[in-house]
């Protein structure tokens, strides 16, 4: 008992080594808020020229740039990306690791994201689309008021899933010495030279922001099936 | 659209449609007046669903033109979104807005693309669904109805445009037998009011009953076109023949 709650003294309260977790939780708290921003909002796009080339033959050359994108993207692994954009894109400046990070990561997700607002999209019936189309609206106003909306509550589900999923990514941030959750805690054990207490609290704290973020997509994805029933 | 316009209300020329090699419609002519109820039959495979979608360029003609009004509307400078809004269009799979309650799903585009105030479009809304008797479903998703109630809902969702004209593509198919009757009473009754309209259906005792001019069309041709006793009591054409002793 006395050996446990010395480690924990050790680990955590001497030196204020708990703010090593602190700080690297506000870090990766604040890459993934923005780099899912950028993966939304990336992935939006890229999945509406996708999914209008697919419906109408239309926006070729932008399609073929997306196509390019996504190949390279989903080709290659996240940490070599957060590496070339901190050692090589920006090698000239001095950027901010965050924003590398944010950026990094933004670009990556943002892939995945759009395809899977793309399948969210082609799922919706045609049906849909050409109702829309004969009351007069264009197409842009169908997209927006009739097949999103629907797209939005199918991929719901699938989106909540990339968000953890680059939440746990982000624990790479490390490659280029940021200072996130992860480097936090093991920072910590190089100080201490106890692995167990810093890297369990890390993994502790991920599990829990996890539950936390699943709690709250099952939450909306129940409020949106509401207004089916 | 122009006022002192009194030719045909649509006017198809020579509508050709290929797919690939495939070619579904080898130029059809034909007319429809203001007021006209017109009935497209024929075997199925034979273009006149195609055809329908062609009038408002749901599908987009390979060949030919479409006048709506004098106005063609195949040609690229056409705005076609404000043409659509004047042809209704009801189809066999409802194709109501799952997301949206009845209410929703009739005022969206009256209250979007016409401007019109929300509870100006929901009282509209309102004496239409009285109409067709279902004022008490207005709060109701599509999922809690049956599909004659659907395909009711439809028929309102395409009249609060306001249309010149009502495309209707094979409206009964999809429904339960017992539904049937219940759109065809709706149906009826806007024949009634003079609203024109062009429906695709195997309907034949709707088309006798309502139609003035009914049309049969096989392998994409059209092949007669006559009114309705002359096209059941008199038929001219062979395959029209062998068609009818087929489905009546």
């Amino acid at each position: 008992m006395e050996a446990l709650s010395n480690a924990i003294y050790k680990n955590f309260i001497k030196d204020d080594r708990w703010r090593y977790i602190t700080s690297g939780l506000g870090v990766t708290l604040k890459v993934t808020f923005f780099a899912v921003l950028i993966g939304i909002l990336l992935g939006f796009l890229v999945a509406i020229v996708r999914s209008t080339y697919d419906r109408t033959g239309k926006m070729k050359i932008l399609n073929a740039i997306c196509k390019l994108y996504l190949t390279v993207i989903r080709g290659t692994p996240v940490v070599v990306q957060l590496l070339i954009i901190y050692f090589v894109v920006f090698a000239s400046t001095n950027v901010s690791k965050v924003l590398a990070a944010v950026l990094a990561f933004g670009i990556n997700s943002g892939a995945y994201v759009a395809e899977i607002c793309r399948s969210g999209i082609m799922s919706i019936d045609i049906g849909q689309l050409e109702a829309g189309r004969s009351l007069g609206f264009s197409y842009a106003q169908t997209m927006w008021y009739v097949i999103l909306p629907q797209a939005f509550k199918n991929v719901l589900p699938a989106l909540g899933n990339e968000f953890i999923v680059l939440l746990k990514e982000t624990s790479v941030a490390g490659y280029i010495a940021l200072e996130d959750l992860t480097k936090g805690g093991d920072i910590i054990r190089s100080r201490t030279y106890n692995a167990f207490f810093p890297l369990m609290a890390v993994a502790g704290i991920y599990l829990i922001m996890v539950l936390i973020f699943s709690h709250f997509v099952t939450l909306l994805e129940r409020r949106l099936k509401q207004s089916e029933r | 659209m122009s006022d002192n316009y009194n030719g045909p209300l649509i006017r198809a020329v020579d509508v050709r449609k290929d797919f690939g090699e495939l070619k579904v419609l080898k130029g059809i002519n034909l007319e429809i007046n203001k007021g006209d109820v017109v009935v497209i039959v024929g075997p199925s495979g034979s273009g006149k669903s195609t055809f329908l979608r062609c009038l408002n360029l749901l599908e987009q003609p390979t060949g030919g033109h479409i006048f709506v009004e004098g106005v063609d509307i195949t040609d690229k400078k056409v705005n076609i979104d404000l043409h659509r809004q004047k042809m209704g269009m009801v189809f066999q799979h409802f194709n109501l807005f799952p997301h949206m309650n009845v209410m929703k799903n009739l005022t969206i585009a009256p209250i979007k693309l016409l401007g019109m105030k929300p509870e100006e479009a929901q009282k509209e809304a309102m004496k239409m669904l009285e109409l067709v008797g279902l004022a008490d479903r207005a709060d109701a998703y599509p999922s809690q109805l049956s599909g004659g109630q659907k395909q009711r809902i439809a028929i309102v969702r395409a009249l609060c445009m306001k249309p010149e004209v009502l495309l209707f593509d094979e409206p009964t198919s999809a429904l339960d037998p017992e539904m049937v009757g219940e759109v065809l009473n709706v149906m009826r009754e806007l024949a009634r009011e003079r609203m024109t309209m062009v429906v695709v259906t195997h309907e034949m005792g709707f088309a006798r009953e309502v139609a003035n001019r009914v049309v049969f069309m096989d392998e994409g041709v059209l092949m007669e076109e006559n009114t309705p006793e002359e096209f059941f009591g008199n038929p001219k054409n062979e395959r029209l023949k062998s068609f009818l002793g087929k489905v009546l």
